[in-house]
């Protein structure tokens, strides 16, 4: 494969500042394609040469495959790196990069299919070992019942055709199973116009540990795994890595069965193997793999002092992986706090406009990931994560201590972030003991403001 | 009842000339006054019922740099990213040439994306005073594609 020497990015924000980074240390090129909103946005001014694909609406601008082609194509670049989010899992895109003979910084065609919907992922998982939360369709309460003997209480009844939390129903005694499952059945008919159920375990205390695979297709390694079990409304909030609390022979199993599952689907590039860990039973269940660069990828690169970056664009280029297992190693702790426009005392409204100072004091093992500085616009357009603030240090408590002492410091004037939800969350004694799991951050919140 | 003097207008015409500013538009009350450095892209300013304002679409053009320069017209730019064809296909005679004169509706010029040919309306109507994109090459969103005189 011939090298790589002019990358088009097809995303924004910090993502697109990071690309460049690493492709600016790595000698290669940048075109950004930018909304009409994006003119003036940091990675515009960075980047070699920076493009309009259309109106700030996304649909017109960065979720335009033909638009990306043509202008990849037209400005002479050999490879499109899709950053996170917008088309960075779109099949037409990496397809189209083959047509055209780009080089999409990202895994194959094959690779997207295989886990781009739950169900395949969850078919996948199943052939290569990897345990799922146990449960199964059902067609009567009968059914229902075997299942209910095999995995215990409590269960959840899902409408096959729902999602977003709708057609769900808890059970937590037996005596309860039969009535609830004839209710689920005749809602799910109602609601979707399709009766059929799904029963499955419920975990009712569980924590998102996530593994991050490097492939390149012969070599298949994983950079240990990052604690993302603090979120809202599924956002992740606070990200970590290693997993504290995490007994060591359950990490080895989880890191085993992500590695089982990315060989499984000949998985090429980078990647994430996500798991919900069922804190009580000492289990692991297969969630779902993101093929892409996460958000929280900064962590990982900072225990282990990989850049994921460039090892992607090298996958992508051809070159294969020089490193072994045994080479990636874990030093220290590091923390990131996703830093929003939003308003974390007054329900999370977005808060878009212009940031009149910006100002990050420089501290020992502080990382910023951001495309603002003083006088950057916030538009509305887009998703309101405005910077990604991360600590390595040598253990979690020292980290925690310099997060707090930054987030106390830095200066974010002119619009409202959440950087006080960050601020509680430091001090917070479920979080500085490491004791959370998924629904821990949603009743933290209720809980303060009830307070208030 | 609001009102400008036309010694006020001048005296605004004055600012905005020495200013970095290309427009000025100034509300109060049910007066309305657009004025453009450039003259011809800003709105006519709307006179008011009463009718005791100076209209200033006179006071507009009185600070043109170069009146039919190429920099001269109205731009119509390109609604989409794409390769900006002057002609239906190679060899043909262009769509427009400076000097035509052409109406909203004229087709100025062809934009492919992916092999998907978009016909491009000109949305202005005038004399064509320059072809500002060149033939086959890349024009991003918004970017000058011609300059038409209205």
């Amino acid at each position: 494969m011939t090298p790589i020497r002019k990358i088009f990015i097809a995303n924004r924000g910090e993502i697109a500042v990071r690309i460049i980074k690493t492709a600016r240390l790595m000698g290669i090129e940048t075109v950004i394609g930018v909304s009409e909103a994006d003119r003036d946005s940091l990675g515009a001014r960075l980047a070699d040469k920076a493009i309009c694909l259309g109106p700030a609406p996304s649909a017109q601008s960065y979720l335009n495959v033909d638009l990306i082609l043509h202008a990849a194509l037209a400005t002479g670049c050999d490879a499109i790196h899709p950053g996170y989010g917008f088309l960075s899992e779109n099949r037409a895109l990496a397809q189209g990069c083959l047509d055209y003979d780009l080089i999409f910084i990202g895994p194959t065609p094959d690779n997207l299919d295989a886990v781009g919907d739950k169900l395949t992922a969850r078919t996948h998982a199943i052939a290569s070992l990897v345990p799922i939360v146990p449960g199964d369709t059902i067609d009567t309460a009968e059914d229902a019942q075997a299942i209910a003997d095999r995995i215990g209480f409590p269960l959840l009844i899902k409408a096959v055709a729902g999602g977003g939390g709708k057609g769900m129903r808890r059970v937590d005694h037996p005596h309860e199973l039969s009535q609830s499952i004839t209710l689920a059945m005749a809602e799910a008919t109602a609601s979707f116009g399709d009766g059929r159920v799904y029963v499955e375990r419920l975990v009712e205390q569980g924590r998102h540990i996530e593994v991050q695979i490097i492939s390149d297709g012969d070599t298949i390694l994983h950079a240990h795994e990052r604690e993302c079990s603090l979120q809202r409304r599924y956002q992740k909030v606070v990200e970590e890595a290693p997993a504290p609390n995490l007994d060591p022979l359950l990490r080895d199993q989880i890191h085993a069965a992500a590695l089982q599952f990315a060989r499984h689907i000949g998985y090429v590039s980078l990647g994430t193997v996500e798991f919900l860990v069922d804190v009580k039973r000492g289990e692991f269940y297969f969630l779902e793999m993101n093929a892409r660069v996460q958000v929280e990828h900064p962590v990982t690169e900072e225990i282990t002092g990989l850049d994921l970056i460039q090892l992607q664009i090298n996958i992508a280029q051809g070159i294969d992986l020089k490193l072994s297992q045994s080479d990636i190693t874990v030093t220290g702790h590091a923390i990131e706090c996703r830093i929003n426009a939003e308003d974390s005392d007054n329900n999370f409204m977005p808060s878009p406009g212009r940031i009149t100072t910006a100002w990050f004091p420089p501290m020992a093992g502080l990382r910023i990931d951001t495309h603002v500085q003083s006088n950057s616009m916030i538009v509305p357009n887009y998703d309101s994560m405005i910077a990604k603030m991360i600590v390595h240090r040598p253990t979690r408590d020292a980290a925690i201590t310099t997060l707090a002492r930054q987030l106390a410091t830095c200066r974010l004037d002119g619009i409202t972030t959440n950087i006080p939800l960050h601020q509680r969350i430091m001090t917070w004694d479920a979080f500085q003991s490491a004791r959370f799991d998924t629904n821990s951050l949603q009743r933290f919140l209720d809980s303060a403001e009830t307070r208030t | 009842m609001t009102s400008l003097s036309r010694d006020e207008i001048n005296y605004i015409l004055e600012l905005v000339q020495k200013s970095d500013f290309d427009e000025l538009k100034l509300e109060m009350g049910d007066l309305k006054l657009a004025l453009s450095k450039t003259g011809g892209t800003a709105p006519a300013a709307t006179p008011t019922p009463a009718g005791d304002v100076v209209t200033p679409a006179t006071a507009a053009p009185t600070t043109p740099k170069a009146p039919i320069s190429s920099d001269a017209g109205t731009a119509v730019p390109a609604p989409l990213l794409g390769t900006f064809y002057h002609a239906p296909k190679p060899g043909a005679d262009p769509f427009v040439q400076v000097g035509d004169v052409i109406t909203e509706t004229s087709i100025i010029g062809i934009i492919e994306v992916m092999k998907l040919m978009n016909q491009v309306q000109s949305g202005v109507a005038g004399t064509v005073v320059e072809i500002t994109a060149p033939n086959g090459e890349l024009v991003e969103h918004g970017q000058t594609l011609i300059r038409v005189q209205p």
